[in-house]
């Protein structure tokens, strides 16, 4: 267990920019996201959830895939090139963390999204725990532990230090790269901010929902339940809820007209919208409530279908705290879980 | 709110409604959210507090397609809005049995910057407190009601409801701020600080489009940016041009339409003042063709779609600057 004090971490931060691009938690115009770090850069590490996750890293809202332009007569493909230098995402939250997981069995798996891969290769995670969890998280229910994230290097603010531990071999190369920059430290002391952390976990009171019913099966068993009919109502059929989830990854490709070429695109796309996986033959979800029914049975049943049981929810309550309607995945789970089907 | 309860459930048993169109409680007290009651014992959920925000009005345009009136609960302020979709013929009056509900000034949890919120006490329905006792999981906190207040309400309309079939509890003055101040101080800008403003602010866009979808000025059955046939459709943005243009066009085509009613800017998840944008139009309105309110009434034709011999020329716009 290594430490540095909280007042020297911007020497931290531009010794990490020296090798890697740095993004962490920064705050502009009053709201905190992830953006990359430079000495004007207003570090938030206060604030417990940025308001869009760090997914954008691996997988931004909108990238370019390839520009087509006319040369000469001549046609002329220019791929984009693909991440190839190393970069650090510093103070991801343990739930954030697991989201990469999920998004990994999608877009890691065959066949591969060699953006998506390039990115996973070069980045290095430093994730960082949850001091003051808000009633609005549930990541216990997905079995997370916020006070021990995973992650290539972790770390813990301690009052005025920040404990940094590595725990892979990219973790600790990175730590080579800032090791005359910490000073050894206590284990004992961090242990101790984890009980904390977690008899606040205990006092949630979302962090015991029952998933009862959840998994697979619910794909069949929920599908045509009523109580989709009295949810979905109020949804405004708006994208809040995909665009700030750390583990929607639906995209759509999209050619943008550049005047004498193409600019292939991709972008995320919400099952929200009207427009969702519309074919030549139309759209297959007519209604809200088809659109409103598919996000929460891609998170608690078709996913865990292909992925051994594995929920893609995990319980880090922006949808709760940003719906402008207030209807989120904990209202859907205890919806069910009243009704009892 | 146990007479809005009861009001309601008698109207439902006489069968003068056929459902009614309110808020109902979350699973904390500020996570309300707007609800369809079909029935008398559904409405043991019904909730009117302080963080009923939502502006039901644009529900009214759903509800106007169903069978039998639908009994809605309107603030003052959601009545200017349910005027204008009436006068854009979005809504059915006829189909909507209006209870105008008083209105003391509307909250956000956004704006109780306290952290693992489990209750606030203090934000009943009527005579809430001056104050407002947060408890949260870390200890307990005292926030003054007006700065939890949403920004709406401190510029606030007025107390008199628009449109309605009675009226039910008292509404209290929360005006403490000038509407046009914000607006004013930008106008003051120089184009590059104007530019940096807009840039800084408009760069958090995530284009959800939750202030669109919440709009009620923004009821076209098919919006240009949902539709594949042009380039103007667009889920995210190819250039940081593009999230400017979206709001500058909104701002554009609810230009005279909108009521102000402040929903764009509670809703969006990167607290963008948009409001701002809507109110330099009503603004330029006012000055221009002499003070206007969308929504006041469904008879007086818009400044915008009206023409009259002494209106402005167009050249008006270089010689304002």
């Amino acid at each position: 267990m290594l430490k540095i004090k909280k007042s020297d971490l911007a020497a931290l931060f531009a010794r990490i920019s020296e090798k890697n691009d740095l993004f962490l938690p920064v705050k502009t115009a009053g709201k905190t996201n992830f953006a990359a770090w430079d000495e004007a850069a207003d570090v938030d590490l206060d604030t417990l959830k940025t308001v869009k996750s760090p997914k954008d890293a691996f997988f931004p809202q909108s990238e370019n895939l390839y520009t087509c332009n006319r040369e000469d007569g001549k046609l002329k493909v220019s791929p984009e090139k693909l991440t190839d230098e190393p970069f650090v995402l510093f103070g991801i939250r343990a739930c954030d963390v697991r989201a990469i997981d999920v998004l990994d069995r999608v877009f890691l798996s065959e066949p591969v999204d060699s953006y998506y891969a390039a990115r996973r290769e070069h980045g290095i995670i430093v994730s960082y725990a949850c001091n003051n969890p808000e009633t609005s998280c549930f990541c216990k229910v997905f079995g997370i532990d916020a006070a021990v994230p995973a992650g290539d290097v972790v770390t813990w603010m301690v009052g005025e230090e920040l404990y940094w531990e590595a725990k892979t071999e990219k973790g600790e190369a990175l730590t080579a790269q800032v090791r005359d920059l910490l000073v050894d430290a206590d284990v004992a002391t961090v242990e101790a901010a984890q009980a904390a952390i977690r008899s606040i976990i205990e006092k949630l009171p979302n962090s015991n929902l029952s998933l009862e019913g959840w998994g697979a099966e619910a794909a069949k068993t929920r599908f045509d339940s009523p109580v989709w009919e009295q949810l979905y109502k109020p949804c405004l059929a708006c994208g809040t809820c995909t665009f700030v989830c750390p583990t929607c990854q639906c995209y759509d490709i999209k050619d943008y007209n550049t005047g004498n070429g193409v600019q292939r695109f991709r972008c995320w796309d919400s099952c929200m919208y009207s427009d969702f996986t519309m074919m030549a033959h139309g759209n297959n979800r007519t209604s809200q409530m088809q659109r409103f029914r598919q996000r929460f049975l891609h998170k608690l049943a078709y996913y865990p279908a292909n992925n051994e049981g594995m929920f893609s929810c995990v319980g880090c309550g922006r949808c709760v705290d940003k719906c402008p309607s207030h209807l989120n995945i904990v209202k859907v789970i205890k919806a069910f879980e009243k009704e009892g089907v | 709110m146990q007479e809005l309860i009861n009001r309601a459930k008698s109207l439902l048993e006489s069968g003068e409604v056929a459902r009614v169109l309110g808020w109902r409680k979350g699973e904390n007290v500020w996570d309300v959210e707007p609800a369809f009651f079909g029935n008398v014992d559904e409405l043991s959920d019904f909730v009117y507090n302080g963080f009923c925000g939502a502006n039901l009005s644009k529900y009214m345009i759903e509800a106007s397609k169903l069978e039998g009136k639908t009994l809605v609960f309107l603030k003052p302020c959601d009545t200017y809005s349910f005027n204008q979709l009436t006068k854009e013929h979005r809504v059915d009056r006829e189909k909507a049995y209006i209870i105008g509900v008083g209105c003391e000034g509307k909250i956000r949890v956004e704006n109780i910057d306290a952290a693992g919120i489990l209750d606030v006490i203090g934000a009943d329905y009527p005579g809430h407190a001056e104050n407002l006792t947060v408890k949260t999981l870390y200890g307990d906190k005292e926030v003054s009601y007006k700065s939890a207040m949403l920004e709406r309400c401190h510029v606030c309309k007025g107390k008199e409801h628009m449109v309605y079939d009675e009226l039910m509890g008292e509404s209290t003055d929360t005006i403490d701020a000038d509407r046009f101040a914000e607006v004013a101080k930008i106008e003051a800008m120089s184009p590059e600080e104007k530019f940096a403003f807009f840039q800084s602010e408009l760069s958090k866009c995530i284009r959800c489009n939750a202030c669109r979808n919440v709009c009620p000025a923004c009821s076209c059955r098919k919006c240009v940016f949902d539709s594949t046939k042009f380039d103007s459709a667009q889920k995210a943005n190819t250039t940081s041009f593009e999230e400017k243009m979206f709001h500058i066009i909104r701002a554009f085509h609810v230009a005279g339409r909108c009521t102000d009613c402040g929903e764009c800017s509670r809703v969006c998840p990167q607290g963008i003042p948009l409001h701002l944008f809507n109110r330099k139009f009503i603004k330029d309105i006012n000055e221009l063709y002499g003070d206007f309110q969308a929504g006041a009434d469904i008879d007086t034709k818009g400044p915008l779609t009206n023409f009259r011999l002494d209106d402005c020329e167009p050249d008006i716009v270089t010689k304002r600057g």
